[in-house]
C-alpha cells in the first residue's frame, strides 16, 4: 500500500486521507496510520508546493553549481556537504558521480547575490577545489511537471 | 432521377450519439463525460517511433496483412498475455482499428440469412456491420442483475439452427462488465455443441480491475472457432492512429485479408511502426494508465454510493453504467435535462441498444478533478429530483 500512497501524494500532497482511501480502495484508518508511520520514519520528509516564480513579481535567481572538493579523512564528502547545506540559500546538495563531486542548487534574489555567495563563501571554504556556476534561464519542466502547459482536451465531446 | 441509395443502408438507423453530440456541441462550457477514448496522450516513446519512421522515409504501403515485424510482436504479446499460439504469417491481420476487424470478420464469414448473436448494451457498430454483411442480428438483452454478463441460459435461448456467430463484447463498452473465466466456461459447451463461431472484441482487454482478462480463445476447443479482435486504441491511448488487429484460424484470416486488401490495402504504415514500439516497450505505460483508471473508477463508485445512485460495480474498460430508472425518465430525457440544467454531458444508455434505456454511460477517461466537478453537478441534479 505504501508504494501506491506515495505515488499519489508525490503528485498531490494536498489530497485528503478520505479521498486517498477511496482512490486506493483501502480502509481510511489504515491509510492514515500508514501516512503517519511514513512521516515518523522519515520516508515522507515534507509537503511542498511547486511554484512558478516567473509568474510572480518576486525576483528569484536559481543557479546550479558544480563543486570539486577534497574528501576529508574518515568523513569523506559528508563534512563539507554539511557545511554547505547549512546555508539557507542552498536549496539542494547532491553528491554526484563523474567529473565533479557536489551539485548544489542555490537560490538568490539577484545574480549579484548568487555570485557573491560563490566567491565569498563557497570557493573560500577549506577543501573546495573549484566551482562552476550555471544560472538557470528558464524552467521547462520541474519535478515531473511541465510548467507552461495549458491543459486542453482535444477529444470530441461525445464519442461511442 | 432514380433513387441513388441502397435500401440496406437506408434501413440502418444512425447512431443515437450523433444527435446528442450536435446539441452538446452548440453549448458553451459543457463538461463532458461522454468520451469513449483515453484522456492520456500516446506515450512519448511510441509517438517518437512513429516520427522516426517518417524521418527514415517509411512512407510506403506495407504488406496487406501488415508489417511482419508487428505481426510477430502481436504473436509474442498473445503468448505472454494469454498463452495463445498464433502463426504470424497466416493467423494475424493488422486492421484499421478494431472496428475494421469486426466488419471484415463478419463479411468473411456470413452468408445471407445467417444469424449473428449480439449481446447488448454494447458497442454501436456490431448490429449495423452484421446487417451490412447480410446477416440477421439476434439481440440478447443483458441484465443489470447479472452485472451485464452473458449467461448460458440467455445464450441458449437465442440460438436457432441459423446461428453462426456470437459477438462477445467484453470487457464491455458501455457497461464496464467483464466475463471472468467461470462465466466463459459456462457458455463454451453451448457454443461448441451448436458449432458457433465467436468474434471476441477484446479491445479493452488490458483494462480490467479484478483478475487479468481471460480470452475465450484460451478455453479448450475455442481457439479454432474464435476471431480475437484487439488493437492499440484503448490500452496504449492510440485512438487516432487507427490500428487494430485480428487473430484467428487461417481459413478465416485468409478471407479477411482478401476483403482488407481490396477495401483498405493496408493499415497506416506510420501507426504500424509506432505499434511495434508499443508492444515491445509499452507494458509499463499500460500498467500506469490502468492504475489511474482504477483510482477514478473507485472514486466514481464512491460518489454514486454517497448520492445513493444505484450502479453495479464494473471491473473493466473505463465506463460505469448507473441506473436512472428511479427518476421516472427515459435515458434520453435524463441525459438531455442533465445537459440543459447542469451542462454535463453523458451518453444515454439506449444509444447502445434498446435495453440500455434506464441507464447512462459515464466515462472515467477524465482527470479526478474533472470527475469531481462533474459528480457535484450530477449530485445537484439528482437531489433536485428526489
Amino acid at each position: 500500500m505504501r508504494e501506491k500512497i506515495l505515488a499519489i501524494i508525490e503528485k498531490d500532497s494536498r489530497i485528503s486521507i478520505r479521498d486517498l482511501s477511496v482512490r486506493l480502495g483501502e480502509d481510511e484508518l489504515q491509510v492514515a496510520n500508514e501516512l503517519k508511520a511514513m512521516e515518523e520514519e522519515g520516508v515522507i520528509c515534507g509537503y511542498h508546493t511547486m511554484i512558478d516564480w516567473e509568474k510572480t513579481s518576486i525576483e528569484k535567481v536559481t543557479a546550479l553549481i558544480e563543486v570539486r572538493i577534497t574528501p576529508t579523512r574518515g568523513q569523506g564528502f559528508d563534512n563539507l556537504a554539511e557545511r554547505i547545506y547549512k546555508y539557507p540559500e542552498v536549496t539542494s546538495v547532491y553528491l554526484i558521480s563523474g567529473g565533479f563531486d557536489l551539485l548544489i542548487t542555490l537560490e538568490g534574489r539577484s545574480l549579484k547575490e548568487v555570485s557573491s555567495f560563490v566567491s565569498h563563501k563557497l570557493s573560500t571554504m577549506e577543501g573546495v577545489l573549484s566551482t562552476a556556476t550555471h544560472f538557470i534561464l528558464k524552467k521547462y519542466k520541474d519535478h515531473g511537471t511541465i510548467l507552461d502547459r495549458k491543459f486542453e482536451d482535444h477529444r470530441e465531446l461525445i464519442t461511442p | 432521377m432514380r433513387n441513388p441509395l441502397s435500401d440496406k443502408v437506408i434501413g440502418i438507423k444512425p447512431s443515437g450519439i450523433r444527435k446528442f453530440f450536435d446539441i452538446a456541441a452548440e453549448m458553451d462550457d459543457v463538461i463532458s463525460l461522454g468520451v469513449g477514448e483515453p484522456d492520456f496522450d500516446t506515450p512519448w516513446h511510441i509517438r517518437d517511433e512513429g516520427i522516426w519512421s517518417l524521418e527514415k522515409g517509411r512512407t510506403f504501403y506495407t504488406s496487406n496483412s501488415g508489417l511482419i515485424e508487428l505481426r510477430r510482436e502481436i504473436v509474442n504479446y498473445m503468448k505472454r498475455s494469454q498463452g495463445l499460439d498464433y502463426d504470424p504469417k497466416k493467423q494475424v491481420i493488422i486492421t484499421v482499428g478494431g472496428s475494421e476487424g469486426i466488419d471484415i470478420a463478419l463479411r468473411a464469414m456470413i452468408n445471407p440469412g445467417d444469424e449473428v448473436i449480439i449481446p447488448q448494451p454494447s458497442y454501436v457498430s456490431y448490429e449495423p456491420c452484421a446487417i451490412l454483411a447480410d446477416a440477421k442480428p439476434v439481440i440478447i438483452e443483458l441484465k443489470a442483475e447479472n452485472e451485464f454478463r452473458l449467461t448460458a441460459e440467455e445464450l441458449r435461448a437465442a440460438i436457432t439452427e441459423k446461428t453462426k456467430i456470437l459477438i462477445l463484447p467484453f470487457p464491455n463498452n458501455p457497461t464496464g462488465a467483464i466475463m471472468e473465466k467461470k462465466d466463459l466456461e459456462a457458455i463454451v459447451p453451448i457454443l461448441i455443441e451448436n458449432d458457433i463461431y465467436v468474434i471476441s472484441d477484446e479491445i479493452y482487454g488490458e483494462l480490467t480491475y479484478k483478475d487479468k482478462h481471460v480470452s475465450i480463445a484460451t478455453l479448450p476447443g475455442m481457439q479454432e472457432r474464435t476471431i480475437l479482435i484487439n488493437g492499440f486504441s484503448k490500452a496504449y491511448a492510440m485512438t487516432g492512429w487507427r490500428l487494430g488487429y485480428a487473430c484467428g484460424p487461417e481459413n478465416i484470416i485468409t478471407q479477411m485479408v482478401k476483403i482488407h486488401q481490396f477495401a483498405i490495402m493496408c493499415a497506416p504504415t506510420t501507426s504500424q511502426y509506432a505499434a511495434v514500439e508499443a508492444l515491445k516497450n509499452g507494458d509499463e505505460d499500460v500498467a500506469l494508465m490502468r492504475d489511474s483508471y482504477n483510482q477514478r473508477r473507485r472514486f466514481l463508485m464512491n460518489a454514486f454510493r454517497e448520492m445513493g445512485l444505484s450502479c453495479f460495480e464494473p471491473f473493466g474498460a473505463f465506463y460505469v453504467f448507473p441506473c436512472i430508472r428511479e427518476f421516472g425518465m427515459s435515458s434520453d430525457d435524463f441525459a438531455m435535462k442533465l445537459l440543459e440544467e447542469e451542462k454535463l454531458a453523458v451518453v444515454p444508455g439506449n444509444a447502445f441498444g434498446d435495453c440500455g434505456d434506464g441507464f447512462i454511460r459515464i466515462s472515467y477517461a477524465y482527470s479526478i478533478e474533472k470527475l469531481k466537478t462533474a459528480m457535484d453537478k450530477l449530485g445537484e441534479f439528482i437531489s433536485r429530483r428526489r
